[in-house]
């Protein structure tokens, strides 16, 4: 038979360690936000391309920088999306302003949320956007086509050895709004 | 076991029905109600070796596939279905509870401990397995099928999986509740049970390696628990965790995913080392080498894996920095491993070796687990993982730590102390003829994926390039020739239950501990009154 006092530190034992692996569950989740602060410091993941910057300052005029333009739509998705321009070249602290091309190939209505991504991640930091449609969901109604547009300029104070930089969209339909759509129709 | 139940039941009968010190009682519901902590380890040891098998019958369907370019026997998505669910069998239902079913019968016996801290827990957390593993095979007749996306889990690609979905992602959690439970008893086992004088400096290393083992599944566990409920709420509850479209990110679930995961190759491989390190000193007469520094070794190996775990994803599109960091911690590891295999070749040096079947499966661990340490130490160089990522290389290197590693160490485990658990001596003959079987199998099996990864063949499909037939086709011989080798392992263990020369309680000349002071076969209870450590 176990001994009472045995008894008592087994359950104390017991208990702290099943408290370790509560916390460990928790820590899990804490994982979450601990990432999207790395990503936020390190300009991965396209984060920083999510909020609208302030209006540009000075112009780097002596300077020129590539811009690549990537739309990708995922397999099934029923959209039409591509960028009017695949290219251009721009002037550090010089306002741009491009469109993309999108299309509901649905005959129904359709939320859309397109996702940026940048690259080389370096330069993710330095590229300000002061409005684009990646910041409000987007909403089609069946068969409806229509210009997205992105205003953006680049901070002069991007590193000299990034002279490309390639901004790539993924536009999706929305989870929640499909779940709506699907359970409307 | 029916001929020593048999007796049981005889013994029984003379002492009367209430009577509940002396044996266990009687059929079915014994195994089902029984809080023993031997009776517990033949049960997890039992389930690990039907997984064995079930888990080794996927990896034959895999093999014969691949046996020859295009496709044969079976379609693409249940070849992909196979490689998923072999290996979430191997790891959660074939060899952790492996190691589990040794911890319950061996750790007890080794501390000079009555029975496991928490029978009744112990109980419930080897029944939770059958359960699980029942659910997670049970996904394969499900519309849809099974879960596909690697045993990784993948978002968005899991996401795809049919009707199983939520079957699989109980089943893990099943999975991880039972481990960590069993883990949880394994540390108040040895923190409060040791018998009087049985310092933590003076335990068999088996008890060590456990022990930190228990602390990396609390730490572990939980968080792959966390990572597929999220899995879960992105599915069915609006949740974007891992959904780009709403703001989340699925790289984010492979750090999740791969925080536990390298933790889990320790847990793993750490009982593993347990088992060498007490069969090792036995079959050379010698204590082990630098006890301490295992111990610390172990300790160092432990920390260490928490910190590494974006080697996995090296190709993922980390900054620079990270790479370099996660490459550094990665190679530092070789260091505490280093030690350890120094220690085991010390311990055998000068040496007065002999080579029964523990000692070929111990001496084979060696040496194959430190081939597939190498290919490991490769691997974590960033700029050359870059060609290794997702290619048949990395199929063999973490079988080669698996296979010949960490299952060779149970294998060789259960001829060590088979004696032991039931009286009999195994037939040393068919024991030897079992390693050397494996052992040329295993690496005709397993040293051809090597080059097939360097050729640039990747991994998880279902057909391949011609020129990567030859090495394909030897490989899938020696995958069949070691899955027909284990039913040797099984008609050997059967026959030592069944009868054999008499076991001493010594067993072997030179073992130490306090496992062998009990007579063979160990009695249902043993060290009630707790052992004088010296």
């Amino acid at each position: 038979m176990i001994a009472e006092p045995e008894k008592r530190s087994h359950r104390r034992l017991t208990f702290r360690l099943g408290l370790m692996a509560v916390a460990m569950f928790g820590f899990g989740f804490l994982l979450v936000p601990f990432y999207y602060l790395l990503c936020d410091i390190t300009g991965i993941g396209g984060r920083p391309a999510v909020v609208a910057a302030p209006a540009p300052s000075a112009v780097d005029a002596q300077r020129r920088v590539a811009v690549e333009f990537v739309a990708t739509v995922n397999e099934y998705a029923p959209w039409e999306f591509r960028p009017e321009t695949s290219s251009i070249e721009v002037e550090p602290g010089k306002l741009y302003d491009v469109a993309f091309l999108a299309r509901n190939l649905t005959d129904h209505h359709l939320v859309g949320q397109a996702v940026p991504s940048i690259a080389p991640g370096e330069g993710a930091k330095y590229f300000r956007k002061t409005e684009c449609f990646c910041f409000q969901e987007q909403e089609f109604a069946p068969a409806e086509q229509r210009d997205l547009r992105v205003q953006f300029y680049l901070d002069p104070a991007l590193p000299k050895y990034v002279d490309r930089i390639t901004l790539s969209y993924t536009l999706y339909v929305k989870p929640q709004a499909a779940a709506t759509a699907a359970s409307r129709s | 076991m029916s001929a020593t139940q048999h007796a049981e039941h005889k013994h029984d009968h003379s002492h009367g029905h209430d009577d509940h010190d002396h044996g266990p009682p009687r059929g079915f519901m014994r195994w089902v109600t029984t809080t023993n902590h031997k009776d517990i380890g033949t049960l997890y040891l039992v389930f690990a070796l039907v997984m064995l098998f079930v888990g080794g019958a996927m990896a034959l369907v895999i093999r014969a596939e691949l046996f020859e370019p295009g496709l044969q026997f079976v379609h693409p998505d249940f070849f992909n279905q196979m490689t998923t669910i072999h290996a979430l069998i191997m790891l959660f239902g074939m060899i952790m509870p492996a190691f589990a079913g040794f911890a319950n019968w061996m750790i007890p016996m080794m501390i000079g401990a009555p029975d496991m801290a928490l029978p009744r827990l112990n109980n419930w957390s080897f029944w939770l397995l059958p359960f699980a593993a029942v659910m997670l095979l049970s996904t394969l007749l499900m519309p849809g099928g099974g879960p596909a996306s690697g045993w990784t889990m993948y978002p968005p690609l899991v996401l795809q999986t049919g009707d199983a979905f939520p079957f699989l992602i109980f089943s893990v959690h099943l999975l991880g509740i039972s481990s960590i439970m069993a883990s949880i008893n394994i540390i108040v086992t040895i923190m409060n049970m040791r018998a009087p004088g049985m310092t933590l400096m003076k335990m068999p290393l088996f008890a060590w390696t456990w022990l930190i083992t228990a602390y990396l599944l609390i730490g572990a566990m939980p968080v792959l628990a966390g990572g597929v409920t999220m899995l879960l709420t992105d599915q069915f509850f609006g949740t974007s965790f891992f959904q780009a479209a709403g703001g989340g990110d699925p790289v984010l679930f492979q750090h999740i995913f791969w925080f536990f995961g390298h933790p889990e190759v320790y847990i793993i491989i750490l009982p593993a080392f347990g088992i060498v390190s007490q069969i090792i000193p036995t079959f050379s007469r010698k204590p082990l080498f630098g006890y301490d520094s295992m111990v610390y070794a172990t300790a160092a190996i432990g920390f260490l894996s928490y910190i590494v775990w974006a080697h996995h994803m090296f190709t993922v599109g980390m900054p620079l920095a990270g790479e370099m960091f996660f490459m550094l911690s990665t190679m530092l590891i070789a260091i505490p491993t280093g030690v350890k295999i120094f220690n085991w070749t010390a311990t055998m040096w000068k040496g007065s070796i002999s080579f029964e079947t523990p000692m070929l499966f111990a001496v084979g661990f060696l040496f194959m687990f430190s081939i597939g340490g190498f290919s490991g130490l490769m691997m974590a160089l960033v700029p050359v993982d870059f060609q290794y990522h997702d290619t048949y290389f990395i199929v063999a290197h973490f079988h080669y730590v698996l296979v010949p590693g960490a299952l060779f160490a149970a294998i060789g485990g259960a001829y060590y102390w088979l004696p032991k658990w039931t009286g009999h001596m195994y037939d040393e003959t068919l024991g030897r003829v079992h390693f050397w079987l494996s052992t040329i199998f295993v690496n005709l099996l397993f040293f051809p994926q090597h080059f097939l990864g360097l050729a640039g063949m990747p991994r998880r499909i279902p057909d391949y390039a011609t020129q990567f037939a030859d090495w394909n086709m030897w490989s899938s011989i020696g995958a069949f020739g070691f899955g027909f080798s284990q039913l040797l392992f099984v008609w050997v263990v059967i026959k030592c239950v069944r009868g054999g020369a008499r076991a001493t309680s010594q067993v072997w000349d030179e073992a130490k501990g306090l496992e062998w002071t009990v007579p063979s076969p160990a009695p249902y209870h043993t060290f009630q009154q707790a052992p004088d450590v010296k």
